[in-house]
């Protein structure tokens, strides 16, 4: 007997249970050894998809290079609440340079220890979606087209938290934010703009490209794990709920994490060398409205009336994204009829 | 051993000869043969243990070297002008972060009007970025003061900024001494950074200071380019012990001894105004010459004690500050506040207007004769002004001034006709 079947263990999550596995298969966060790299103590919110995204990541980028790891880091929410000196959460090297240089800055590192023979060490660089989408976007370009040997993970929380959730190019259609305010006839932020930068990485054909959520973490560090594997450019897009900009609770962020995918608003998938290898397929459809109702940023949608034109078109974003990347297979949408 | 070479290759070459371990490089006139010359070298296999990378911008270039730097490699990247003032925001993170980058400045104007021709805009836009700005008056001293840079910034862990007038000296031919490997090694031991990132002993580098100790962090960066006031005098003497030839130091003077004018610039002018002042010494004037070598940090006290004796000083600059007019005079000015001669400020040479020795005996002239503005455009053509001036209180929808001038003078239809 070699196979194990594994078993949900906890009724009504799609939690694994680490026991039921084989040791070397569980996760790194559930390891002894694991390393804290993104220590605790730090100042971010509470129910912050961003740390929790942060710590699975690089956690799992420290256990797959046997500690030997530098981060590059922009300025925002992560840099935020995890340094003010003489504190630091970091226990591994780390790097704050500007807010759009983040990549530049890794491409630097890589090329430091390449010259002095440390293929060893490797990089990583990280930011929020406002410095890597917006402003590191021409760095971060300028890195995939080089094929420089750094992972940028952007955790994209779509908006420009940490300077009180300004609207940025991953900001959804329709989502309140400072700067795009629920006021006037079309309130929120406007459709039809934004970018994925999932889809521009791999126009990049850069060796690999993932999308992964908070609410499936081992899915993350599988994610990690591969990309480790690989020398040359890689991203990951990690998707982060904030509580504070989404106004959601804090105990929720698992939870519109996981609705995210369900409703297919937001694709998990793979890719290597531009081409589409893997694609997480959305366990139970969801409608858009249940990922919607619970964030404030999107309530003008559904009081004081319903706006159900707007609803339509973040509906058929998410039925696009579905169809697009296969994200139901055709049995269980029959079988869901 | 002397080689008649362009200035950028002659850089080059003896940038290559200090063993730089990442150079990155965006192309920008007039500082591109300097890095298409190591770029070469890299892969020709004469520059070994370098990685070259061709960066999507100068804000790349220097965030790359800033990366590179802070993981423990010699790094080096070359600009000029816009170049800049895009990596505007990273050349002043590199120097707060204490970052020994080598840096070398093809001194070129500023746009708008897009321009491509030597003056000193560039440089002194940057000049309180914290980094220091050693001027080159000509080829030799432009490759030689890059030797003293990399020994200076990585003592100090401060970025440095080598100025080259752009075209003048970049693209100018000459005879250089490009030094051996083992005289640049024996100079130029390896870097020892003093912050290094790297997993053995992880620190976390630039996170946020408040104002709890920001004030402290900021004069620190002041007092190591306070104790470069003393360093640079010392090198350039080692300098000299190693490599036979004067280059570098704080300043440079020219027939001062006994003279009641001084003249006080930067770089390459430096040449014709020395023969401007022979002719002038010829003729009985006294006259003489201070070359400012660096300007950051700035000699206040040398400065101060060379020109105690003279009686006025003109500052020729190839730079001026909209709204209020020199910035070498400034700073001259400084230097001078137990002196408190005239001044006078001459803004020259902008966007490559030749500086003739016929344009600057006549100023010398009037200088000391005391008949000098304390702010003179030198050549600027007035009339030219006026017209435009004119039209502007005469039409509201006057067009752009840049056209407008050119119209005037007649070389857009001269080219077109």
């Amino acid at each position: 007997m070699t196979a194990t079947v594994i078993k949900f263990y906890q009724t009504g999550t799609h939690t694994v249970g680490n026991r039921l596995l084989d040791p070397s298969q569980r996760s790194v966060q559930a390891d002894m050894r694991r390393t804290n790299s993104l220590n605790s103590g730090h100042r971010a919110c509470q129910g912050c998809g961003e740390a929790l995204g942060a710590r699975y990541a690089i956690d799992a980028a420290m256990q797959a290079c046997d500690n030997q790891l530098i981060a590059a880091n922009a300025t925002g929410c992560l840099e935020v609440f995890s340094t003010p000196y003489p504190e630091t959460s970091w226990q591994i090297p780390w790097i704050h340079s500007l807010f759009g240089n983040t990549a530049a800055v890794a491409t630097g590192i890589a090329a430091a220890l390449r010259v002095k023979g440390r293929s060893e060490v490797r990089v990583v660089a990280q930011g929020g979606d406002g410095g890597t989408t917006d402003i590191g976007f021409g760095c971060l370009s300028g890195m995939f087209e080089r094929n420089d040997d750094v992972l940028y993970i952007c955790y994209d929380n779509e908006a420009y938290m940490n300077t009180g959730v300004q609207r940025s190019s991953a900001t959804p259609g329709a989502a309140r934010t400072a700067t795009t305010p629920a006021v006037g006839p079309a309130p929120g932020n406007v459709f039809g703009q934004g970018k994925s930068l999932p889809l521009i990485a791999m126009a990049h054909e850069i060796p690999y490209v993932a999308t992964a959520i908070v609410s499936e973490l081992r899915d993350l560090e599988a994610k990690v794990r591969r990309a480790m594997e690989i020398r040359g450019a890689r991203y990951i897009h990690v998707f982060v709920p904030c509580p504070l900009g989404w106004g959601t609770r804090s105990d929720q962020t698992i939870a519109i994490a996981r609705l995210a995918k369900e409703t297919g608003i937001f694709p998990v998938i793979e890719a290597e060398h531009g081409e589409l290898t893997a694609v997480s397929k959305i366990r139970k459809q969801r409608p858009v409205e249940d990922y919607l109702k619970p964030q404030r940023r999107f309530a003008h949608l559904f009081s004081p009336a319903v706006n159900t034109a707007a609803i339509a078109q973040i509906q058929a974003l998410a039925d696009r994204n579905i169809r697009r990347f296969g994200l139901v297979d055709a049995a269980a949408a029959a079988g869901a009829e | 051993m002397l080689k008649q070479c362009e200035g950028s290759h002659a850089v080059a070459a003896t940038v290559a000869l200090c063993r730089p371990e990442v150079i990155c490089a965006y192309p920008i006139s007039p500082q591109t043969h300097i890095v298409e010359g190591l770029s070469e070298m890299v892969r020709d296999g004469t520059l070994q243990h370098c990685e070259f990378i061709n960066v999507e911008s100068e804000f790349a270039a220097m965030s790359v070297a800033i990366g590179a730097s802070a993981a423990g490699a010699r790094s080096y990247t070359a600009t000029a002008s816009q170049g800049l003032l895009f990596m505007a925001e990273a050349v002043w993170n590199a120097s707060g972060l204490g970052l020994p980058i080598v840096m070398t400045l093809a001194n070129r104007s500023i746009g708008a009007p897009i321009n491509i021709w030597n003056d000193h805009t560039d440089a002194m836009s940057m000049r309180d970025a914290g980094w220091l700005q050693l001027f080159a008056e000509n080829n030799q001293e432009a490759a030689d003061l890059h030797i003293q840079a990399f020994r200076l910034a990585e003592e100090l862990s401060l970025p440095i900024m080598v100025c080259m007038d752009g075209f003048i000296l970049t693209h100018a031919y000459e005879g250089v001494d490009i030094p051996t490997q083992e005289q640049v090694d024996a100079y130029l031991p390896p870097y020892e950074p003093r912050q290094v990132l790297d997993p053995r002993e992880p620190v976390s580098i630039g996170a946020m200071v408040g104002p709890e100790a920001f004030t402290e962090v900021r004069y620190l960066a002041h007092a190591k380019q306070m104790q470069a006031l003393d360093r640079i005098p010392q090198l350039a003497a080692e300098f000299r012990q190693q490599f036979g030839r004067d280059s570098g130091g704080l300043i440079r003077t020219y027939r001062l001894e006994d003279a009641q004018t001084v003249v006080v610039a930067l770089g390459s002018v430096l040449g014709t105004i020395k023969d401007t002042i022979d002719d002038l010494r010829e003729a009985g004037h006294k006259i003489g010459v201070l070359g400012i070598t660096s300007f950051r940090p700035f000699p206040t006290a040398a400065i101060g004690d060379a020109v105690s004796h003279v009686e006025r000083v003109v500052v020729v600059e190839k730079c001026f500050a909209v709204g209020v007019g020199g910035i070498v005079s400034r700073d001259v000015r400084t230097a001078m506040r137990e002196h408190p001669h005239p001044i006078y400020a001459v803004v020259a040479g902008l966007g490559g207007r030749a500086i003739t020795k016929a344009s600057l005996r006549q100023l010398f002239l009037s200088a000391m004769a005391d008949e000098l503005e304390a702010l003179t455009f030198l050549d600027l053509d007035h009339q030219a002004v006026n017209r435009e001036l004119e039209r502007e209180r005469l039409t509201r929808r006057s067009g752009p001034i840049a056209e407008n001038l050119l119209r005037d003078l007649g070389v857009v239809a001269a080219r077109v006709g």
